[in-house]
């Protein structure tokens, strides 16, 4: 079975490198470029792993998080975050919210997969 | 062009939308420090700008953006107050940002220390760190890339996880056994944090004996389906360091009670007697030992509704059924599209020509003229951009222009939002700019000048854009002391631009600034008014198929007119014979044809070449086409031919004689410098209908090659832009 991972970030950079990585590795990749997005997204496909950026227009990570717990389909998704902070704040609002856990940008592409396989093993 | 490559295009991009935006919301922080939104918005494109950085290396880049963005973040949390003096520091942050960003594009080295000043400044806002004097290091990675980019740490974990094969690869590694008590709490489930992979996880380092403590479960009528109640006490035997337990437990420490305990500290020397028989196996094969992870009670830790079902109909192409509002093409794909579009264009206008033989197809043929017009707009229409992304950089020149000159200037801008080809968009930055400079130097007075004059201290520059007429009309307007006719006159005699004893009209006149070499400033400012100026606005603009025009009432101010085309690919054109050839005008040049009577065609006196025509009392010289191309087999009479009267984008109007008229039609622009030379009087060529192609006129170059213009535009005959 294909995970599927959806990734949010307002940077194209990034959702490029993600997927690049990602899909090198065999997951199949949504994108998303801001939180609200992210949720659209959720609303029509189910995924194994999500992977959000904090900061964003429209909606922020954070919040992205704390809505898609409210949904039954989504309170056992492992949630990362991604981010350039890599401030305890940050991870401990991100944890606040229901992330699983956080990965910092820049992030190694060995240790990105480490870690999705972490909270998702193939 | 590999990964690497492709993603630092992307980020290059997406840096140049970023300083926009940093640029702009900057601006509003400056009126109102006390936009929020605005703060969150220059926050949010320092912090992108970096995270872009980080990946591919950009060192010098990451630190600046690092040390900026600490103080945004306190401006943005309010430790910081965004006052004038602190916004203004931001502005010329996000100008060394802005070079970093390019130093970092073209592969360029900034001087040592470029940035450090600057970024002393905000460390020292914000208390932290102060800038290490740096010069960039090599990118050595991100030439080599391959799956693996940046190895850049991950803070300890990396650490712990690079440090680990070392230590599983020597012969030494010790054998250490690891007691663990894992108490999760409650809501760690609520994080999607599964113990069993935790377990796993550690099963993947050595060897796991674990013992769950279902005691804290409730009965069933008490059972929170989403909390967590089985303990845990594991013992992990591994030579794989601390580090890597830690790890295991990354993301739940604040989510569980947990002690570690190294029950057998590894000693120093002597090889220590394995305490397990079977050789460790640090990959996923190993198995449990013995008693396997102790089955949960009925499942109460973990109950999770939906997590395994998986998506039905996950072939379906769902990767796009998010909305997308927009998507990102490469601008040379957009081009060779335009191309297409463009030769389609060709091929229609041949098809009707054909078609006339054929009374059947003409519906058909219609309808494909429609469609062929329609496809060229939606394409163009792709390829447009508000000005605003020009617009936007010039309040910022003209606050630096009203410190520098001391004058108050209010900048109005209006028409912001129309659109443009990114082309012309790209080329049209620096007439702009050079254009406000001149209007805020020369233009505008000093403010007690203005005030002795009864004029609001306070000058003003409006800058406006809208489409006219299937064209573009930018005009920059200031209400300042307008040109001085007397002097300008007196300066181009001066200069031999104008014969001591000719007669100008007042517009004349005031187009004669446009000209190559006239400046009037009385001193050079460092501003404008070097003498390279005002005609390199003009040769920029006419390259782009557009043109400078001014109309000036002394004391009351000046308005600056640049028109441009909306595209650079293709042009409204008559088609005109002129013996066995065929040349298109530009439409946009062209404002009547007429056969004029006989009497109204005079030659004047002293000048047997001069030629003139009279038209409603007005005299314009005439332009023999065949004369200046030397076309043997043409209509030498006007009064037998045709005259079109066009004008220039001095306003300079001629009649160019030719046979006749033979239609009108839009025309794709072949460059003539791609292809083949530039030819004096000849701006471009196309192909017309019938597969022939056909020269594209340069009024003004044609009028540069008579003796009558002042040298107009001699020195650069294209007067359309060309796009091959």
């Amino acid at each position: 079975m294909i995970k599927r991972i959806l990734t949010v970030d307002d940077s194209k950079t990034m959702l490029d490198m993600l997927e690049f990585t990602l899909k090198g590795a065999g997951y199949e990749v949504l994108q998303a470029v801001n939180g609200q997005e992210g949720l659209d997204v959720l609303a029509a496909n189910p995924v194994d792993v999500i992977i959000s950026d904090i900061n964003m227009p429209v909606m922020d990570g954070i919040t992205f998080i704390q809505e898609l717990r409210k949904q039954p389909q989504n309170k056992s998704v492992p949630v990362l975050i991604l981010t350039t902070e890599s401030g305890q704040d940050k991870k401990d609002q991100g944890r606040a919210a229901g992330a699983t856990g956080w990965i910092v940008k820049p992030f190694d592409p060995q240790k990105l997969l480490a870690v999705i396989n972490k909270v998702s093993p193939s | 062009m590999n990964e690497m490559d492709q993603f630092k295009q992307t980020y290059f991009t997406e840096c140049e939308e970023l300083l926009a935006d940093l640029e702009e919301h900057l601006l509003t922080l400056e009126e109102d420090g006390s936009d929020v939104e605005a703060l969150h918005a220059v926050f949010r494109a320092i912090h992108s700008i970096k995270g872009g950085a980080g990946a591919f290396g950009f060192d010098r880049l990451v630190t600046f953006a690092h040390t900026f963005e600490t103080t945004l973040d306190l401006m943005r949390e309010g430790a910081l107050d965004t006052t004038p003096e602190n916004v203004e520091l931001a502005v010329k942050a996000s100008d060394i940002l802005s070079d970093l960003v390019q130093a970092a594009q073209n592969d360029e080295d900034l001087e040592d220390n470029y940035e450090v000043e600057i970024g002393n400044e905000l460390a020292k806002l914000s208390g932290g760190e102060v800038l290490p004097p740096v010069a960039d290091g090599e990118d050595d990675f991100d030439d080599d890339f391959d799956l693996d980019f940046t190895p850049v740490a991950v803070g300890e974990a990396a650490a712990a996880q690079a440090e680990a094969p070392a230590a599983a690869d020597g012969d030494e590694a010790p054998m250490r056994t690891y007691s663990i008590s894992f108490v999760p709490h409650a809501n760690m489930l609520a994080r999607a944090n599964e113990p069993l992979l935790i377990l796993r996880e550690l099963k993947e380092l050595g060897t796991v004996i674990a013992k769950g403590d279902a005691s804290n479960v409730p009965g069933l009528d008490a059972l929170e389906p989403e909390d967590a109640y089985i303990s845990w006490t594991i013992e992990v035997i591994t030579s794989a360091p601390r580090e890597a337990i830690d790890e295991a437990f990354e993301f739940v420490v604040d989510d569980c009670d947990l002690t570690i305990s190294v029950d057998q500290e590894p000693e120093a020397e002597p090889a220590p007697a394995p305490v397990v028989e079977e050789p460790p196996a640090p990959q996923a094969t190993a198995t449990l030992r013995k008693e396997p992870v102790e089955e949960p009670a009925p499942k109460a830790d973990a109950p999770k509704p939906n997590a395994k079902e998986k998506p039905k109909g996950g072939d379906k192409k769902t990767a796009a059924a998010g909305k997308a509002s927009s998507v990102r093409v490469d601008l040379d794909k957009m081009d060779r599209m335009v191309n297409m579009v463009g030769e389609l264009v060709i091929t229609q206008a041949m098809l009707v020509q054909q078609g006339e033989k054929y009374p059947d197809m003409v519906r058909g043929l219609e309808s494909l003229t429609q469609h062929t017009r329609e496809l060229q707009d939606s394409v163009m229409a792709m390829r447009a951009q508000p000005v605003k992304s020009v617009f936007s950089r010039m309040p910022r020149l003209v606050r630096e222009l009203s410190s520098i000159t001391n004058k108050k200037i209010n900048l109005v801008m209006t028409g912001e939002n129309t659109e443009i080809d990114k082309t012309v968009i790209e080329q049209l930055g620096d007439p702009l700019t050079h254009m406000i400079r001149n209007a805020a130097d020369h233009g505008l007075e000093s403010p007690e000048e203005r005030v002795q004059l009864g004029k609001p201290e306070e000058g003003t520059i409006h800058l406006s854009a809208e489409h006219r007429g299937g064209r573009i009309v930018i005009e920059i307007m200031d209400d300042g002391r307008g040109i001085n006719r007397d002097k300008v006159m007196q300066k181009a005699i001066e200069k031999g631009m104008v014969q001591p004893n000719a007669t100008l009209t007042e517009e004349e006149i005031d187009n004669l600034i446009l000209l190559p070499g006239f400046s009037t400033a009385e001193q050079v400012s460092n501003l404008s008014g070097r003498g390279v100026g005002m005609d390199v606005v003009l040769r920029n603009i006419q390259n782009l198929g557009g043109r400078v025009g001014m109309r000036s009432s002394p004391g009351k101010g000046s308005v600056f007119t640049m028109t441009l085309p909306l595209t650079l690919a293709v042009l409204d054109g008559m088609i005109v014979g002129c013996g066995h050839q065929t040349f298109v005008l530009p439409l946009a040049n062209i404002i009547e044809s007429l056969r004029p009577h006989p009497n109204d065609v005079n030659i004047m006196a002293g000048d047997p070449n001069k030629v003139v025509l009279s038209i409603r009392g007005e005299y314009i010289q005439l332009i023999y086409l065949h004369r200046r191309l030397k076309i043997p087999d043409a209509i030498h009479d006007p009064s037998k031919g045709l005259v079109v009267v066009v004008e220039t984008e001095g306003g300079n109007k001629v009649g160019i004689v030719v046979d006749e008229i033979l239609g009108q039609q839009q025309v794709v622009i072949k460059s003539l410098e791609d292809n083949y030379h530039p030819i004096d009087g000849i701006a471009a060529a196309t192909i017309l209908g019938d597969g022939k192609v056909a020269l594209i006129l340069d009024v003004a170059g044609l009028m540069g090659m008579s003796s009558f213009a002042p040298a107009a535009s001699a020195d650069q005959p294209q007067q359309q832009g060309a796009v091959g």
